[in-house]
């Protein structure tokens, strides 16, 4: 007996036996397409992004030293800098309002005020090239392409900073290491930092960061640098923060690996769902097998021999699905660079990365083999009897349950490694597994309980073609509960997105009430104030709040130094805490928005001889690790003042309103060198637009912070972010489709068979549509309404564990995607009867059965 | 026709008995709901080499549950089949899977042709099972497909064949390993009248030609009178097993 030629014969009967079924088995396969299509394009996409940011490394800093603070440097540093060598360029970075006096308006922008030959590596692209190069000696100004646009500014219009009136040197293109989403939040200037005091702007209280970037000759020992850096942090508590290359590129690789893990686990879901598709089809594939199986199995064939010859089938289509998969991925990820390249701070070089095709195509030859084993491991129990009787079979029942046990296990094992790998850790892997089991059976739950009750609801009085309609999603081999589970599952990920996404912005929604400000304007100098409120007035604004700031350090709790504080390791205070430059405010009332949590709140004082009573903010004390009754000492610009904790207070941080954590009683600070921040409720956005615009004509230095503007902003960039999420997440609704096609296809001869004998019978062409259409419509409402429940559920865990707000749904939303989903749904299904109708009955069903 | 070219390696225990099939207190019982039912109670007979033997009964007496065991499709309950000296029951499935390659052919009513294969890849299919050359496979197939008049529709694929044809073709690829035995379950059942006999008679055509033993279920007592025998089943138990008048030996001349 030779075992090769037998063995040779069961791949020749695998290939005889597709001939009739191939375009059957083609579309079973299809279902993973997509999924490892999803793969192969993340993977290769993260793959390109690492190695352009190693091979741009540098740009990413565009130094190799880039040392910061938020004050002057000390000279300790200094001096540890000025012995580093090389060539240096220094900057002051803050935010001021920008005017453009040829379009008249204003817009909030981060400057940065610069000397030197920086950027070192990578380029700073302006428009026209040359400005970069010349706008320091011609002392002028380069701004953000984006905003000039917006304004109708050209290079050479002017632009108002401060007292200074620069002239526009040229547009900034692209600045090295920062990505162009970095311009939603201000526009970039750059002017050069030799008058830079000329603005005005350096005042005292305003937040000013002190740069200094780096150049070392090469065969520098940079570890050496870090070294040096971190020891004078450590041993000298000097506090400055510093990067260097190695620091940066790590720290953007780690940011774009959590990103590409998170959408690789998202694309990975896609291609499970590809895998139950499977899993399904062959089911059905197999269930019109079992007459074929047992005649073989009469005649000398194996049970392993003819599991084998449908293995065979499986994982040959499972490979083709898997190589066209990886091959659209490769193309997709053509395009995925479109969608996310404004977040990214380097420029993408594409190539194909043949390690991720082929990984993707392996994930996909095992996810379908696996999944594709549960139906077809019962072919090994088929046995030669049924070719004698025909006896109805279940194929589930087939199966031992220790079967099912063992092979469920090993999917299990199998999809906690794959996510293991992607995430890197053990436990979230496993807790990725068991959540998605967990959704799957309560998606397969619902489905089943969705099956039951519409058949309760649809029994009492519905016409005929109600009734017919419905039963057709029971008949025998259909794939109901698969296609609700895979839609459900795509469902549940794209709603749960929007719902939650518009739940948040809803949260920060707060343009259109009246005694919520939406305009806010500060570093408004002392004897500026009475100016601005003037014009806030005349302009016929309402001012909500207007506090004075009074800018202090932290120089003893109960008598010990911060300094002390920090080093004592028996107390718990945060650095940030001690360290920080604080802005208080003095009045002699609580906000509305504040809660007085302890101790007595006390208004005011007759002088500030005496220990002067402040009132804490509830989170700080904790951090500060401080009680009521202790005393801090405060340096007010050089001057000591001692004052003891009084009360503690919770504060509403959610509103755009000023916040402080400490607040001192009138009758103290009134006299300290201050500035102001006011709040108003505009009337309009035009209106907003001209106040602001006023503002900065005679006070250069005041910046205004617009509610609405922000909110506009922070929308576009939420939906941004999760308009990527979407796309990933739509290859589930895709896979579903291609299932939803395949089972369609499978039982088209079925289909149209009722659909003729029920013609013979007498009924007429649009009774025979009217029943398809309820199907799937029917069928597209419930893999809806599965999917929303889930999502809803999802989004309502989401808002009260994470966010702590109650979630109220928005049915538009949901909707629209009952709506657009039956739709896809109905199409797709009708589509697979075409031609039946208009021609004769025996026509019809003698075609179908050559 | 040649001997085959094969010889089965394996069950050499050849009895010098030319008892092709025995069967001793069989028994064949389910279970249905809380009842047990016994299908097959207590049959017991030996069927020589050669013959032709029908099995017939009212339905419901149990001819198919018993075609089964005896073909070693099922599992008894209780008692011993022996096919060709070979005990069936301590065999596997996988084991009888063998046996039935080398010695079993099968007829079945619904023809139980792979419709995904020709009519010759269907004949083909029990010998290369062993890993027979392909060619000399193909050349069988073809004479046999020939030798029931179907050698012009060998590339037909069964849904292209009427009933009658098909039937032949099933015809053809039970005989193609040359089987000791053919077991055949209502050959005719699904066949008009002129279609049937002409199946019955290349059945019984080859059953002399190859010496093959005939085993023949069947309510049609027309057709049971044409064998040799005739084992009358009622309720699960043999009610009557007698002879026509013809000897085995002579069974070969009866056809000229």
């Amino acid at each position: 007996m030779s075992n090769n030629k037998s063995k040779f014969w069961t791949f020749k009967m695998a290939w005889r036996d597709s001939r009739s079924n191939r375009s059957k088995l083609f579309l079973f396969m299809a279902a993973i397409i997509v999924g490892v299509a999803a793969q192969v394009a993340i993977t290769s996409f993260r793959a390109n992004l690492n190695s352009s940011i190693e091979s741009q490394a540098k740009e990413l800093l565009g130094a190799d030293l880039e040392v910061e603070r938020n004050a002057p440097f000390q000279p300790e540093l200094q001096e540890v800098l000025d012995s580093l060598g090389g060539d240096v360029s220094t900057g002051l970075e803050f935010n001021s309002m920008a005017f453009f006096p040829t379009s008249g308006t204003t817009r909030l922008s981060q400057i940065t005020a610069l000397e030197g030959g920086f950027p070192y590596y990578g380029e700073l692209v302006t428009e026209p090239a040359s400005a970069a190069a010349v706008y320091q000696q011609n002392g002028s100004a380069l701004v953000d392409e984006p905003i000039m646009r917006l304004f109708g500014v050209e290079p050479g219009d002017s632009v108002k900073i401060g007292q200074l009136t620069y002239k526009i040197e040229g547009a900034i293109i692209e600045i090295p290491g920062q990505p162009v989403a970095a311009s939603f939040f201000g526009p970039r200037i750059f002017i050069p930092k030799e008058n830079v005091e000329e603005t005005g702007l350096l005042q005292r209280g305003s937040r000013l960061e002190y740069v200094s970037l780096h150049k070392f000759p090469e065969g520098t020992d940079m570890a050496a640098v870090e070294d040096r850096l971190d020891k004078l942090r450590d041993q000298h508590n000097i506090r400055f923060g510093f990067d260097t290359v190695r620091e940066r590129e790590e720290e953007v690789g780690e940011a774009i690996m959590y990103l590409s893990n998170f959408l690789n686990l998202i694309g990975f879901i896609a291609l499970l769902l590809g895998g139950i598709g499977v899993a399904s089809s062959i089911f059905v594939y197999i269930r019109q097998k079992i007459n074929t199986v047992a005649v073989l199995r009469c005649v000398g064939v194996s049970s392993n021999q003819a599991l084998s010859i449908y293995l065979i089938q499986a994982t040959a289509m499972g490979l083709l699905g898997s190589l066209l998969g990886a091959l659209l991925g490769s193309a997709v990820q053509l395009y995925l660079p479109v969608l996310v390249q404004d977040f990214l701070p380097v420029d993408i070089d594409l190539y194909i990365s043949w390690a991720s095709i082929f990984i993707g195509i392996g994930t996909g030859v095992i996810i379908s083999v696996l999944f594709a084993l549960f139906p077809l491991l019962a072919v090994r129990k088929i046995s030669p009897l049924f070719s004698l009787r025909t006896i109805d079979i279940n194929l589930n029942e087939l199966l031992s349950n220790s079967t099912k046990l063992i092979l469920g296990a090993t999917l299990a094992i199998f999809i906690t490694g794959y996510a293991w790998l992607m995430l890197g850790e053990f436990l979230p892997a496993l807790y990725f597994t068991l959540g998605l089991a967990a959704c799957l059976i309560l998606l397969t739950g619902f489905a089943k309980l969705i099956m039951i009750g519409s058949r309760k609801f649809l029994r009492a009085g519905f016409s005929y073609e109600w009734r017919q309609g419905l039963a057709n999603l029971y008949r025998p081999n259909n794939q109901t509960t698969t296609l609700l589970l895979t839609f459900g599952l795509g469902v549940t990920m794209i709603s749960s997105l929007y719902l939650t996404q518009d739940m948040l912005l809803d949260q920060i929604d707060f343009g259109d009430q009246r005694d919520l400000p939406n305009l806010a304007l500060y570093d408004i100098q002392n004897d500026q104030n009475e100016g601005v409120n003037q014009i806030i007035t005349s302009n016929g604004h309402d001012i909500l709040q207007n506090v004075p700031i009074v800018t202090m350090r932290l120089q003893e709790i109960n008598g010990m130094t911060t300094e002390e504080v920090d080093d004592d390791t028996t107390r718990n205070a945060r650095g940030w805490a001690l360290n920080r430059e604080y802005r208080s405010t003095y009045r002699d009332s609580l906000l509305p928005t504040e809660t007085l949590e302890a101790g007595e709140w006390i208004g005011s004082v007759a002088s500030r001889d005496e220990l002067v009573p402040v009132s804490v903010e509830q989170d700080l004390l904790e951090d500060l690790d401080a009680v009521i009754g202790d005393t801090l000492t405060w340096d007010v610009q050089g001057i000591p003042i001692k004052t003891y904790i009084a009360s503690s207070r919770t504060v509403k941080w959610d509103q755009p309103s000023p916040n402080f954590f400490v607040v001192f009683p009138a009758g103290v600070l009134e006299n300290a060198p201050q500035f102001y921040a006011t709040t108003i409720n505009t009337t309009s956005r035009d209106a907003s637009l001209i106040l602001q615009q006023d503002i900065v004509q005679s006070f250069p230095n005041v910046s205004a912070i617009d509610v609405g503007q922000v909110l506009e902003t922070v929308r576009a960039f939420i939906d941004k972010i999760t308009f990527v999420i979407q796309f990933i997440g739509l290859f589930s609704i895709i896979t579903g489709l291609i299932v939803l096609a395949g089972s369609a296809a499978t039982s088209r001869f079925q289909r149209i068979r009722e659909a003729v004998l029920l013609r013979t019978l007498g009924a007429s062409k649009k009774q025979v549509i009217k029943i398809q259409v309820i199907e799937y419509v029917l069928l597209g409402v419930m893999a809806s309404i599965t999917g929303l429940i889930l999502s809803i559920g999802a989004s309502t865990l989401i808002a009260q564990f994470y966010f702590d707000i109650t979630f109220v749904p928005n049915f538009y939303i949901i909707g629209i995607e009952i709506i657009i989903l039956t739709a896809l749904v109905l199409l797709i299904g009708l589509s697979n009867t075409r031609g039946v109708h208009n021609r004769p009955p025996l026509e019809v069903l003698r075609a179908e059965a050559a | 026709m040649n001997k085959p070219l094969f010889m089965s390696v394996s069950f050499k225990i050849k009895k010098t008995v030319s008892n092709i099939l025995e069967v001793q207190q069989l028994y064949r019982k389910f279970k249905s709901g809380s009842k047990i039912l016994t299908v097959v109670d207590d049959i017991n007979f030996s069927i020589q080499e050669g013959i032709s033997c029908a099995i017939v009964g009212p339905s419901g007496s149990g001819k198919t549950t018993l075609l089964g065991l005896c073909a070693g499709l099922d599992r008894p309950t209780s008692g011993t089949v022996s096919l060709n000296g070979i005990p069936l029951n301590p065999l596997s499935e996988d084991e009888r899977a063998k046996v039935r390659n080398e010695h079993v052919g099968f007829v079945f009513q619904t023809f139980q042709l792979v419709p995904t294969l020709t009519a010759l890849e269907n004949v083909m299919v029990p010998l290369e099972l062993r890993g027979d050359a392909t060619k000399e496979v193909r050349e069988r197939a073809q004479e046999l497909l020939e030798s029931v008049g179907l050698g012009d529709r060998t590339h037909h694929y069964p849904t292209q064949l009427s009933g009658g044809e098909q039937q032949r073709v099933a015809i053809a690829r039970a005989f193609i390993n040359q089987p000791k035995i053919l077991f055949a379950d209502e050959p005719t059942g699904n066949l008009d009248t002129e279609t049937g006999e002409y199946i019955e008679d290349l059945i019984f055509d080859l059953n002399e030609k190859q010496g093959t033993t005939l085993v023949l279920v069947t309510h049609d007592l027309e057709l049971a009178k044409k064998c040799n025998r005739i084992i009358k089943l009622k309720n699960g138990q043999v009610s009557e097993d007698s002879f026509t008048e013809l000897e085995p030996e002579t069974a070969a001349e009866k056809s000229l």
